[in-house]
C-alpha cells in the first residue's frame, strides 16, 4: 500500500473542499473520501487504488435513516448496511431493499460498509484487482483479459470491446427496481440523480464508473414512496449458499389488481455492467396476467440483447429462470 | 534442559501457549548471538524496535482495547489487526487472508463484529475495541469459549478467535432460532479445517440456554 495523508473531515463542506481539488473522481483518483473502507483498504493493499489523501467522512452527521417529507425515505449516507437492513422502515416499505442487502457480503462486513460505499462498489472481475493483468478500467489503453480469458463471472449485458465487468452490488439492483433517486453535494451545490443514471456503461471509457465529478460527496439515498399494494422479492443465485456474489440476481417489485399486473419494476445483478433495469419487459408486463406463462414470455424477451462470452453462455438461461422465479415469488397469493 | 515443573503448563484447553515465547526467545537468542560475534551491542526484539520505529507521516491515535487505553503514534496505513498485533502485541487476533474474506481477524468495535483487517487503526481513535484478550481467561473462560471447547470446535484453532468473536457478536443480532440461520449469519468465518459442524452445535448450545 502506498502512504498517503489522512484527513478526518469536520463537515460537508470541509469534505467537499478537500476533495474538489482531485484530478478525477474516478477510477486512480489522487483524492478519496473513505468511509467503511470495505472496499478501499482492499483495493489499496492490491495497489489497485493508490490515493495520496484520504478524507475521513464517517464522522459526517448522515446516519439517519428518516421519513421523507413528501413520502418515501432519506438514507444518510453513512448508515451501515446492517442498520439500513434491519431498520423497521425499510423492512415495512422496502423489504426488497432488505433481502439485497443481507444476501451481500458477511455480517462483518455488513456491519462496516455504508450506503454511500455500497453504492459505490468497485466490480470484483479479477483482471481489475490484479496489477499484473490488463485492464481498461484500472489503466485505460492496456486491454481487457477478461473478454477472451476467464469470464464465467462476466456480464453479458452492457459490456463493451473494453471492459465486461459486472457490477457487484445487491443493494444497486434494489434501489434500481426502487427508482431510487442519489443526492448529491458537490462544489456547484445539491444534486439529485436517478439511480438508473448514476452508473455509467463502460463504453470506451470503463475508468469513469459514475456521473461524481471531483469534491461531489454522496449524502443520501432517497427513496420514493412504497407503491400502494405492492409486493416484492430479492431473488440471488451464486456459487454457493452464502457469502458470495451473484451470477444472476433479481429485483422484482410488483403490483396486482384482479389477476393482472397493474405495475411492476425489474432490476437484475449479476449480468450487467450497470445494475440491470428491464423498462421494456416491465411496460410489456403490465396489464399481462399475473401467471408463469406470461413470465415466461417477457424473460425470453428480455435478454434478447444478451452477449455472452466464451464461459458465461449459462448466464443468459439462469438469468431468464431467476427472472420467472422472482417475479412468482412477488405476485403468488398467499 | 532440566525438569522443571513449576514452568509446566497447564494441559489442553485454552492453556496459555508457549510456542510464541518459545520462538520469541529463540529470536531473541539469536540476535543477541549475532551481537555477540560482531561484537556490538545487544540488539532488542523484533517487536521492540517495531515499537520505536515511528514514520514522518504518523498520527497520534488512542485505542481502547479490552478497556485499557493505549496511545500510540502510528503510519496512517496501520489497520486495526496490525495494530493490534504488531503494536500492542495482541495477538490473538489472527491474520487470515487480510482482505475481509476468511473473517480470522474478527474484533468487536462498540460491540460490533468487523473485519479488522480492512480498518484503518487511524479512523478508530477513541472506539471501544474488543479482542478475544479481553472475552475471557485462561480460568475464567467466556461461556462462549467454554462452549467451543466443551463440543471441540476447531482443529488446528487459527480461525477459532474470530469464531469466537463473530458467534458472541451474534448473540445480540437478530437472528432466527434455527441451524440455518446460524450457519448463514457465520458465513463470514471460513474454517480450513471444516469444524463447522462442531462450531455450530457450540453456537446453538449457548443460545438454547439463553
Amino acid at each position: 500500500m502506498d502512504s498517503f495523508r489522512y484527513v478526518r473531515a469536520k463537515d460537508e463542506s470541509q469534505a467537499i473542499t478537500f476533495a474538489r481539488r482531485a484530478k478525477t473522481a474516478q477510477q486512480g483518483a489522487d483524492i478519496r473520501y473513505i468511509a467503511g473502507g470495505t472496499t478501499l483498504v482492499d483495493l489499496m493493499k492490491l495497489d489497485v487504488e493508490r490515493p495520496q489523501t484520504l478524507i475521513d467522512i464517517t464522522h459526517l452527521p448522515l446516519t439517519e435513516i428518516e421519513a421523507a417529507p413528501g413520502g418515501g425515505v432519506e438514507i444518510g449516507a453513512m448508515v451501515r448496511n446492517s442498520d439500513l437492513a434491519h431498520h423497521p422502515l425499510v423492512q415495512r416499505d422496502y423489504p426488497v431493499l432488505s433481502e439485497a442487502l443481507l444476501s451481500g457480503a458477511s455480517a462483518q462486513l455488513r456491519n462496516k460498509a455504508t450506503t454511500s460505499g455500497n453504492l459505490l462498489q468497485r466490480t470484483r472481475c479479477m483482471y481489475f484487482r490484479d496489477v499484473a493483468m490488463p485492464c481498461n478500467k484500472r489503466e485505460p489503453g492496456s486491454g481487457c483479459g477478461a473478454i477472451t480469458g476467464i469470464n464465467r463471472t462476466m456480464a453479458i449485458l452492457g459490456g463493451s470491446e473494453h471492459c465486461v465487468a459486472t457490477n457487484p452490488s445487491d443493494m444497486n439492483v434494489a434501489l434500481v427496481a426502487l427508482e431510487a433517486v442519489v443526492r448529491i453535494h458537490g462544489a456547484a451545490g445539491s444534486r439529485d440523480i436517478p439511480i438508473a443514471d448514476f452508473h455509467l456503461p463502460p463504453g470506451a471509457t470503463p475508468q469513469r464508473e459514475t456521473v461524481l465529478q471531483p469534491g461531489d460527496l454522496v449524502t443520501h439515498i432517497v427513496l420514493p414512496a412504497a407503491a400502494p399494494g405492492s409486493r416484492s422479492t430479492y431473488l440471488k443465485l451464486r456459487d454457493r449458499a452464502s457469502y458470495e456474489f451473484a451470477l444472476v440476481s433479481a429485483a422484482v417489485v410488483a403490483t396486482v389488481e384482479a389477476g393482472r399486473i397493474q405495475r411492476v419494476r425489474i432490476a437484475l445483478g449479476g449480468v450487467g455492467t450497470t445494475p440491470w433495469r428491464l423498462i421494456d419487459a416491465e411496460r410489456r408486463l403490465t396489464g399481462m396476467p399475473a401467471t408463469p406463462d406470461s413470465y415466461q414470455q417477457i424473460a425470453a424477451a428480455a435478454l434478447k440483447d444478451a452477449r455472452p462470452l466464451s464461459q458465461n453462455g449459462f448466464k443468459v438461461a439462469l438469468a431468464q429462470r431467476c427472472l420467472v422465479h422472482a417475479l412468482r415469488q412477488a405476485t403468488e397469493t398467499v | 534442559m532440566q525438569p522443571d515443573d513449576a514452568n509446566q503448563r497447564p494441559r489442553g484447553g485454552f492453556a496459555v501457549s508457549s510456542r510464541r515465547e518459545f520462538l520469541g526467545q529463540l529470536g531473541t537468542a539469536g540476535l543477541v548471538a549475532a551481537a555477540t560475534l560482531s561484537e556490538g551491542p545487544a540488539e532488542a526484539s523484533t517487536a521492540q524496535r517495531q515499537e520505536e520505529y515511528i514514520p514522518a507521516n504518523a498520527v497520534p491515535v488512542s485505542l481502547r482495547v479490552n478497556g485499557v487505553r493505549h496511545d500510540l503514534r502510528l503510519d496512517p496505513r496501520t489497520t486495526l489487526l496490525d495494530a493490534l498485533r504488531e503494536h500492542l502485541h495482541l495477538t490473538g487476533t489472527k491474520k487470515g487472508c487480510d482482505h475481509g474474506q476468511c473473517g480470522a481477524c474478527t474484533v468487536h468495535i462498540e460491540d460490533r463484529r468487523i473485519n479488522s483487517c480492512l480498518c484503518l487503526a487511524v479512523m478508530h481513535d477513541g472506539d471501544q475495541i474488543t479482542t478475544i484478550e479481553g472475552l475471557g481467561a485462561p480460568e475464567k473462560l467466556h461461556p462462549m469459549q467454554a462452549a467451543f471447547l466443551a463440543s471441540d470446535a476447531y482443529q488446528c484453532g487459527y480461525c477459532t478467535p474470530g469464531q469466537i468473536m463473530s458467534a458472541t457478536a451474534l448473540m445480540k443480532e437478530p437472528c432466527g432460532p434455527s441451524d440455518a440461520a446460524v450457519k448463514e449469519a457465520m458465513s463470514g468465518n471460513i474454517c480450513r479445517c471444516g469444524a463447522y459442524v462442531n462450531i455450530l452445535e457450540a453456537i446453538q448450545t449457548i443460545r438454547k440456554a439463553n
